[in-house]
């Protein structure tokens, strides 16, 4: 590893008084002084949020308009902090859904609790949670502070999809049945 | 038009003179702070307080302009200082904590006394006019007394350090004292060539600041120059020495909000702490004041073209302008403006510099500003001496 020695020089006498420096920073600073200002005046302008940001973890649908969660738990199970609970349910035999055979019965994340890592995000075979755009989360109460399902679909609402999965898979099962090969 | 004001009681008229002065003193040292914000703001890329406006004026058009530049935060913040719960710490000498804020007043009132802020032409008996500084006092040592009593504007600050019975304040207290100290010698001597220089020999020996005015204000090329061209280095220092004198960044050691989390005023809150800090920018006023003074002509526009000049030539066009009023007012401005200037710079100083060490601060004194106005002062005095023994006509 080569060691470069930096010859350091000595100050000159203008140097050692600092004012060619203070009038370079008092220089620096009017020019800061007559540009506009870079903080935006919040309530009223929003800042812009980047793409892949990390909000509030939400729920979201299909284009169909089928709740993409099937509760397998996978969040539940990984988030660090254990905010999530979600009571798995049955979907009724007689839905269009029924094929998908699972979905949450109740699904609770304690925003409290929640430290907006997007494990589940990462975990969700589904692409059920998504943790979407909204940073600011506030309520007067802890029982506010905890988002349920219906809160969770929503704050998520729809997001695009290009595997319909489930759809896919219920086609083949169907082609299966009458051609007796899949 | 004036006269009834002049045969009111002598003692009368001095109240009332005072009464105005403070008035306009105390609310301008309130209005540093909010413009000390504002600066602060626009340097750092902020807006800065830009929200308050009271309900009942809010329908007022335009009255945004006012909201955005902070006029009613000024207001809030008095409020909240004058209704705040005023706290007086268990551990104090209760007597000497509240003297202190008080005290501190008492300095940064008084110095404006001898400040002349403009001048007027008057008509004597046998029909010459003379120019009339407009003044609480013009004494003949108008400087001196404000040295004088400027510097007591430290005890204050000593008497709040010492009794708040704690070490951060107290180390302040003894970091104001010893700064005073050191830069009040080099203030004063860098002063005396200008002193030297407007006693000519054979005139009247005077340390009034209006004679120091009016020696700026003379016809030809060095009486009409401003001493911050004739004696740039003594300008120099006394501006340095009024930065520490005044206590601002870089010179805040008794405040020194990083090392000793306030300072003097650490134990202080609400309305007492709030006293210090008018009694700030009252020094800080008064000290531009007496810069401007000294260096930059007082109320004269420009260098070269006095006050008298300007208003003899308006009233060739309109007359009421050698008016007494008209022309104290607009002498008036032109000082406030100059004076405006140097509270700007003092806050912009204050944003581009950091503080500096406890040990710099003394050696700066010491050995470097002490030495250099000694040699300015030297200098200036052989000069003068050659000026005045080889070409007295100059």
């Amino acid at each position: 590893m080569a060691v470069i020695t930096v010859e350091r020089k000595p100050l000159s006498f203008l140097e050692r008084t600092y004012l060619p420096n203070i009038a370079a920073g008092l220089a620096t600073t009017f020019k800061r002084m007559v540009q506009p200002s870079e903080t935006l005046e919040y309530p009223e302008v929003r800042p812009e949020i980047p793409v892949g940001y990390r909000g509030v973890p939400t729920l979201v649908y299909d284009p169909h308009g089928r709740e993409k969660c099937v509760s397998c738990q996978l969040c539940e199970f990984v988030c660090p902090p254990k905010a999530i609970r979600i009571t798995p349910g049955e979907i009724p035999a007689d839905s269009p859904n029924a094929h998908v055979e699972k979905a949450p019965k109740e699904f609770k994340i304690d925003m409290l609790r929640c430290i907006y890592c997007g494990l589940c995000q990462e975990v969700c075979p589904e692409e059920a949670i998504w943790l979407q755009n909204q940073y600011s989360m506030t309520g007067l109460t802890r029982e506010e502070m905890v988002n349920d399902k219906k809160r969770l679909y929503e704050l998520g609402g729809t997001l695009p999809d290009t595997h319909f999965k489930w759809d896919k898979k219920k086609a083949a099962e169907e082609a299966a049945a009458h051609g007796g090969h899949h | 038009m004036f006269d009834f004001y002049f045969e009111l009681p002598l003692l009368l008229r001095l109240v009332l003179q005072g009464t105005a002065v403070i008035l306009v003193l105390f609310p301008l040292a309130a209005a540093c702070s909010m413009a000390e914000r504002k600066v602060s703001a626009w340097i750092q890329g902020r807006p800065g307080p830009n929200r308050t406006v009271p309900p009942f004026l809010a329908w007022i058009p335009g009255i945004s302009i006012l909201q955005k530049l902070g006029i009613f935060q000024l207001a809030a913040d008095g409020g909240k200082f004058t209704f705040k719960e005023d706290v007086v710490p268990g551990h104090v000498n209760a007597f000497y904590f509240i003297l202190a804020p008080i005290a501190s007043m008492i300095p940064a009132l008084t110095t404006v006394a001898f400040i002349p802020f403009g001048a007027y032409f008057t008509e004597l008996a046998d029909g010459t006019m003379k120019l009339v500084p407009i003044a609480l006092t013009n004494l003949d040592v108008g400087l001196l007394a404000v040295f004088a009593l400027g510097s007591l504007g430290v005890y204050s600050l000593i008497l709040a350090g010492w009794a708040s019975n704690s070490k951060y304040p107290f180390l302040g207290g003894v970091r104001a004292s010893a700064q005073l100290i050191s830069y009040e010698l080099s203030m004063t001597l860098s002063v005396l060539p200008v002193f030297l220089w407007v006693n000519a020999p054979g005139g009247p020996g005077t340390l009034s600041l209006f004679d120091v005015v009016q020696s700026q204000s003379q016809p030809g090329f060095f009486g009409g120059m401003w001493y911050i061209f004739l004696m740039p280095l003594s300008a120099f220092i006394f501006l340095i020495a009024l930065f520490a004198e005044t206590n601002r960044q870089p010179f805040d050691m008794p405040e020194s909000e990083a090392d000793l989390v306030g300072g003097f005023h650490t134990e202080y809150g609400a309305f007492k702490w709030s006293l210090f800090f008018v009694a700030e920018y009252a020094h800080m006023i008064v000290g531009s004041g007496i810069f401007c003074l000294l260096f930059l002509g007082g109320w004269n526009p420009l260098p070269w073209v006095t006050l008298a000049d300007v208003v003899n030539f308006g009233a060739g066009f309109l007359p009421l302008i050698a008016s007494p009023l008209v022309m104290g007012v607009i002498g008036i401005t032109l000082f406030l403006l100059k004076v405006g200037f140097f509270i700007f710079f003092f806050m912009w100083v204050r944003w581009t510099l950091p503080r500096f060490r406890y040990d710099q601060v003394m050696t700066l004194g010491w050995k470097k500003l002490l030495p250099l106005s000694i040699a300015n002062l030297v200098l200036y005095a052989i000069l003068i001496a050659v000026k005045d023994l080889y070409f007295p006509n100059l």
